[in-house]
């Protein structure tokens, strides 16, 4: 986590409603420079909808959300320049190579792009001339990321970015995520993982029914827990099914 | 606005129905009716067994130009065929029994092929009046007929095929073009993603728009191209008339482009955008004047005809790549797709949908 928390994004009383249903009620968080935010939460509980309003995808109803100082409603399009986005499902023309849709991307952004470096980064380097919907799950996902780092931001944005991967893929992206945030990025990203966001987010937000019901670093959020009292019903042992699986079938790229 | 014009025409072009639907159908709908038209007009002439083919009526009758001889059927064969209509009419020409005794020429028509046989029966009393007259050596003493003819163009079938193809393919790609990949691209999320970069919407559209525009304007080369030089097709003033065409082309293609966007407003997926699709181009496709002239409908279906936009392009093309038509002399026309296009596009404005 950055060292003197400056914050760079702020949501106020945020409220979205969609008619009469109530999907984002009176949230209030804030992100700090080069870390990794998770918002928690099961599906339905308003994570995506918050997450689209930061992004300007969406409207709020009320409250005020500041993207580097930016406002979402008056600067849209400054906030647009200094964010990358990448959306719960795929977004890019199916039939283009991963060269076309960069140079698309540079084109959207208006900036140059060294193909080489930024796939490289997201080690899809010798599926450069592959068309988008050749690629496997896993791949579209790094790929995905690589399109939000094309204008060099100061904050991406993942929606799930690791929903229906395998464990290796997803311990692939999780190393993809960090390495992003090392470089000076702050990440946001949303889960419903819970494994997951222990070990990648510095700090998390659990969204519950519009509401959010818990914000601090996983660790407090695990040592406040076990300081109320709380048990596990079985011993834990020292490794799980999980590791059973990696140890059996390597930490390797599975995706290619 | 660049970017995106360059990425929807690569994955146009790869996309190969696309290019099947506005390139190679048409140029196939073009080499065969050029074929079934390409012979012009002939009757089909039977000939007995036995025909004296030294005569001089038998060789005036070869001597026309439209007159195509079947040789070598039996009796039967050639009434049936005639009953059939597939042949016009039936002639035999009994040599001479002895000099200075007229030859018989027999002459069979049927109903089948009234108009043909009836015109091959007035031709074959007229050469052997004249051969009777020449014969006699009497001299013309009530009437001499001068005709003279007028050196025109030869209006030929792809004349009036070519622009009704061209019509049709910028009307498929216009409707069906737009309208999927508007659907595909907000059903994909490619547009929720855009947004999410600095473009202006209105660039998205335009560069959709330009990249087929483009593809379009391509593929109206290469029908008009290939059309000129392999079947002939008119172009009365050279390369301007092609630019004509061209311009022509890009106003047909902005309309029914108009006609997509509605389409893919008013479609929830892709499986809703052929029926409703197929709403606007299948009346065009038979009743504008594509495959046969405007004319040939009955009465009662005319006035249809005459609202379509692409009855309107069909004409205009025809007008200005056979009579060399300027403007003006197309003005209706483009008063039509002019009112047409305002129609349209506010339709577009209101139906039109990002997400």
């Amino acid at each position: 986590m950055a060292s003197q928390n400056k914050t760079v994004i702020s949501v106020r009383n945020l409220v979205k409603d969609y008619g009469e249903f109530h999907a984002v009620k009176d949230i209030s968080f804030e992100v700090y420079e080069g870390e990794i935010f998770g918002l928690l939460g099961p599906n339905g509980a308003g994570k995506t909808t918050t997450l689209e309003i930061m992004e300007t995808l969406r409207e709020k109803t009320s409250g005020e959300v500041l993207i580097a100082g930016l406002s979402v409603e008056r600067d849209q399009n400054a906030i647009k320049k200094l964010i990358g986005v990448q959306l719960q499902a795929a977004g890019y023309y199916p039939s283009l190579t991963l060269l076309q849709l960069l140079d698309l991307f540079a084109g959207l952004y208006n900036v140059s792009v060294n193909h080489h470096e930024i796939l490289a980064l997201v080690a899809l380097e010798d599926k450069a001339k592959s068309k988008f919907k050749e690629l496997s799950g896993g791949q579209k996902q790094r790929f995905s990321i690589a399109t939000t780092l094309i204008n060099k931001p100061n904050i991406i944005f993942l929606d799930e970015p690791t929903t229906g991967l395998d464990p290796q893929a997803r311990r692939n992206l999780w190393d993809l995520i960090r390495k992003v945030r090392d470089s000076g990025t702050t990440v946001v990203i949303t889960t419903h993982y819970m494994d997951e966001a222990e070990v990648l987010c510095d700090r998390v937000a659990v969204v519950e029914s519009g509401k959010i019901i818990a914000l601090d670093s996983p660790d407090a959020l695990i040592d406040n827990l076990v300081a109320n009292g709380f048990e596990r019903p079985k011993a834990v042992k020292k490794a799980n099914l999980e590791d059973v699986f990696l140890s059996l079938t390597g930490h390797e790229w599975r995706d290619e | 606005m660049l970017a995106i014009t360059k990425a929807g025409l690569t994955s146009i072009l790869q996309n190969p129905s696309a290019v099947l639907f506005s390139i190679a159908f048409p140029l196939v709908f073009i080499v065969v009716f050029g074929f079934i038209g390409g012979g012009g007009f002939s009757m089909d002439i039977g000939v007995e067994q036995g025909t004296d083919e030294n005569h001089p009526v038998f060789k005036a009758i070869a001597s026309l130009p439209s007159v195509k001889f079947h040789r070598g059927k039996s009796t039967s064969e050639l009434t049936t065929d005639l009953q059939k209509g597939e042949m016009d009419a039936v002639i035999g020409i009994a040599p001479a029994a002895t000099v200075g005794t007229p030859a018989i020429v027999r002459l069979q028509t049927s109903q089948a092929s009234r108009e043909r046989g009836g015109l091959f029966s007035l031709i074959l009393n007229q050469i052997v009046d004249k051969a009777n007259l020449n014969a006699a050596q009497i001299q013309p003493s009530v009437a001499v007929l001068q005709a003279s003819e007028v050196v025109g163009r030869k209006y030929r079938t792809i004349d009036f095929v070519l622009p009704g193809q061209l019509g049709f393919s910028l009307l498929s790609l216009g409707v069906f073009g737009t309208a999927f990949v508007f659907v595909s691209l907000r059903q994909t999320l490619v547009l929720k993603r855009f947004f999410a970069t600095p473009i202006a919407r209105s660039y998205i559209l335009v560069g959709e728009a330009i990249s087929r525009m483009t593809f379009g304007l391509i593929s109206a080369v290469i029908i008009l191209t290939i059309g000129h030089f392999a079947f002939g097709f008119t172009l009365i003033n050279g390369i301007w008339t092609g630019l004509a065409m061209l311009g022509l082309s890009a106003l047909g293609l902005l309309i029914f482009m108009g006609f997509g966007f509605v389409v893919s407003g008013l479609s929830k997926d892709e499986s809703t955008v052929p029926p409703l699709a197929n709403l606007f181009t299948m009346p065009q496709f038979l009743l504008a004047g594509t495959f046969f002239p405007v004319n040939n409908f009955p009465t009662w279906l005319q006035p249809v005809s005459k609202i379509l936009p692409l009855t309107y392009l069909n004409d205009a093309m025809r007008k200005v790549a056979f009579e060399g038509a300027g403007l003006s002399d197309i003005g209706t026309d483009l008063a039509v797709l002019a009112v047409w296009s305002v129609v349209v596009y506010a339709l577009a404005v209101k139906f039109f949908r990002w997400e």
